[in-house]
């Protein structure tokens, strides 16, 4: 059995313009010990949907208006709040995109980083000082146990990502969610980071869901990808399935958008038109509008996540017909 | 911390010397003078009084014999209270104000800060929209509109609490609500928006993903971010409620000091204008720093060497 199963996962945003479906009907799993990548665009539902398994979908105006998701035995999506609590950031933690904001500005780095030991381990403030240094100096931060009770505009941004991560593994969780956890920083930050999660998902064996809009970093990391867009899995497979044969025309365009696909002095290539708006009532596939390949079909029949090989997955309905 | 403490004194010497400046000239240039209400006094009196308060001299000389007063710590001799000096004056007025403004703070920061935190953790909800209303009435209601209307409920109708004096600890009570109502209405507002702001930051996101309790995030990680314009206003407000409020002094028949402040400008006694102004001013400027000190002690960020 896979160590997370989240089935049918909808999360709705209930604005003033309208219900906002910003997770429509996402299924996946999550074995032990393996990377899996999340790809979309800003706005394809990548992060809220990962937000949604942790609770942490600020409701109102979010809700989650249906799916399952198992892990452990209990459902996260339906168990209590205590519950809920006794898993995140114990058992599944999580890395923000931006670690300037995402760090608390008026406690010291020793504080924050100890916090989830004190709260889910009970360990007292001696235990929990020691493991904080010893698990900040694993991802590589000099001088850590002098360095616990700097603030974090003491410390630079790499820096304070690496902190991000000291304090998401330090009890040991079983699924690390980190949520693009090297847009905001410099490109040789960026490997490093990804090297460091890499490096420490080895030593713990731990399941790491990387949300990001880089294909370059999920064929660099991920064992196996999900291209999100309009807040549905449009394709999932294997990194070297996808990179050798993209099947869905959204994840070909995707690929072909990427700057390094391009010879120089070639212009570059853009996606037609714009992604939907999340607002308003969509018939047949969301990305037909956009997509050169469309037919009829695409444009009235309902789109599901149907296997087309084994481990691989397409939401497109003309690749499902075979005519792709 | 000692040096910035430091720093912060010695800025407050030019800042002083400013508002002595200013007063000093400014209550000269008002039309009439200490003793002119007087009417029956004789011209020879008139100058008498002047050659006694020194009014006689040139004005410089009058400001630099101010000045050399002041350096030891002598207010000088109220012009009409004579057989008092400034000194004697705050001294007496004082510590009555300080015990209101006390008991006012309290009713402020306890009502305010319960109102304004709770109203923040639940935005626009019902409990969100009451509080808010009511905090909105209580800094549009003046407190000489408070004050009588407080004194005909609770002590005329209700007959639960005298309606004047300042000795026993149920003629307290009245005053410190009328005084610390406002406070409290601005500090609720104040700590609802900082709470509000604090609470839509990322890291508080953080603290959740890590599994803490709600009472864990509001507590160790939004108060201390959230509470910053509050402890900003506090300077000022403070130093308001702690000199002393004419109107509310008058209102109870509280033997403050707040109402010598408005006396001595009605009589001007310019002595006494003076003292008052300078004391007021100092208590600012002390609670101002106190502000600066206890926001670098909350925001790391604003220490620096």
């Amino acid at each position: 059995m896979a160590l997370l199963e989240v089935d049918d996962l909808r999360t709705y945003f209930h604005t003033r313009e309208g219900v906002v479906r910003a997770v429509e009907g996402v299924s996946f799993s999550v074995e032990k010990g393996e990377t899996l990548g999340i790809v979309g665009e800003s706005g394809s539902g990548k992060s809220v949907a990962n937000y949604s398994l942790l609770g942490l979908v600020p409701c109102p105006p979010g809700r989650i208006e249906s799916g399952t998701a198992r892990f452990g035995g209990i459902d996260l999506l339906r168990c209590s709040a205590e519950e809920r609590r006794a898993v995140r950031g114990r058992r599944i933690s999580m890395v923000f995109q931006d670690p300037m904001t995402a760090l608390n500005p008026y406690m010291t780095i020793g504080e924050q980083v100890m916090e989830p030991l004190l709260v889910h381990e009970g360990s007292t403030r001696g235990q929990a000082r020691e493991r904080a240094a010893a698990t900040m100096d694993s991802v590589g931060i000099p001088d850590a146990s002098k360095r616990l009770s700097d603030y974090p505009h003491q410390y630079s941004g790499g820096m304070r990502q690496r902190v991000m991560i000291a304090m998401a593994l330090i009890t040991k969780p079983e699924i690390l969610i980190a949520d693009e956890p090297t847009t905001a920083l410099d490109v040789t930050v960026q490997a490093q980071i990804l090297a460091l999660i890499k490096k420490r998902q080895q030593d713990l064996g731990m399941a790491v869901i990387l949300v990001t809009h880089d294909f370059g970093i999920v064929a660099g990391v991920c064992d196996r990808v999900l291209v999100m867009y309009a807040g549905r899995i449009v394709e999932s497979a294997a990194t070297r399935e996808l990179f050798r044969n993209p099947r869905h025309p959204y994840t070909k365009a995707l690929m072909a958008s990427m700057p390094s696909a391009h010879a120089k002095g070639e212009e570059l290539y853009t996606i037609p038109g714009m992604p939907p708006d999340l607002a308003r009532p969509m018939t047949g596939c969301p990305f037909a509008p956009r997509c050169e390949h469309a037919v009829d079909m695409c444009r009235r029949g309902a789109t599901a996540l149907v296997e087309i090989a084994p481990g691989r997955a397409s939401a497109c309905l003309r690749v499902q017909a075979g005519e792709l | 911390m000692a040096k910035f403490i430091i720093g912060r004194v010695l800025e407050t010497i030019p800042v002083l010397l400013i508002i002595v400046t200013m007063t000093f000239f400014l209550v000269r240039l008002a039309p009439g003078g200490p003793f002119d209400a007087e009417r029956n006094v004789t011209e020879e009196t008139r100058r008498q009084l002047n050659e006694q308060y020194n009014l006689n001299a040139p004005l410089w000389r009058q400001y630099t014999d101010y000045l050399g007063h002041l350096i030891h710590g002598d207010l000088g001799p109220s012009f009409k209270n004579s057989s008092r000096t400034v000194n004697e004056v705050i001294g007496a007025g004082f510590p009555v104000s300080l015990e209101l403004g006390l008991y006012a703070l309290c009713v402020a920061l306890t009502i305010g800060l319960a109102a304004g935190i709770s109203a923040a953790l639940r935005p626009n909800t019902v409990r969100d929209y009451a509080p808010m209303t009511f905090a909105m009435a209580g800094i549009c209601i003046p407190n000489f509109v408070l004050g009588p209307l407080l004194v005909l409920v609770f002590a005329l109708w209700l007959e639960w609490l005298p309606v004047s004096g300042w000795d026993r600890p149920s003629e307290k009570i009245l005053p410190a609500i009328t005084l610390g109502a406002t406070y409290a209405a601005y500090i609720a507002r104040l700590s609802r928006g900082g709470m509000l702001e604090i609470l839509s930051q990322d890291f508080i996101r953080t603290a959740r993903a890590k599994g803490l309790s709600e009472a864990r995030v509001v507590l160790r990680h939004a108060l201390r971010g959230g509470l910053q314009p509050v402890v900003s206003f506090l300077g000022p407000a403070a130093a308001g409620l702690l000199s002393g409020s004419f109107v509310v002094e008058t209102i109870f028949q509280i033997p403050g000091l707040g109402r010598y402040f408005v006396q001595g400008a009605f009589n001007r006694d310019y002595t006494l204008i003076m003292g008052t102004v300078l004391f007021y001013a100092t208590l600012i400027l002390i609670f101002n720093m106190a502000v600066d000190v206890a926001q670098a002690c909350l925001d790391p960020r604003q220490r620096r060497a």
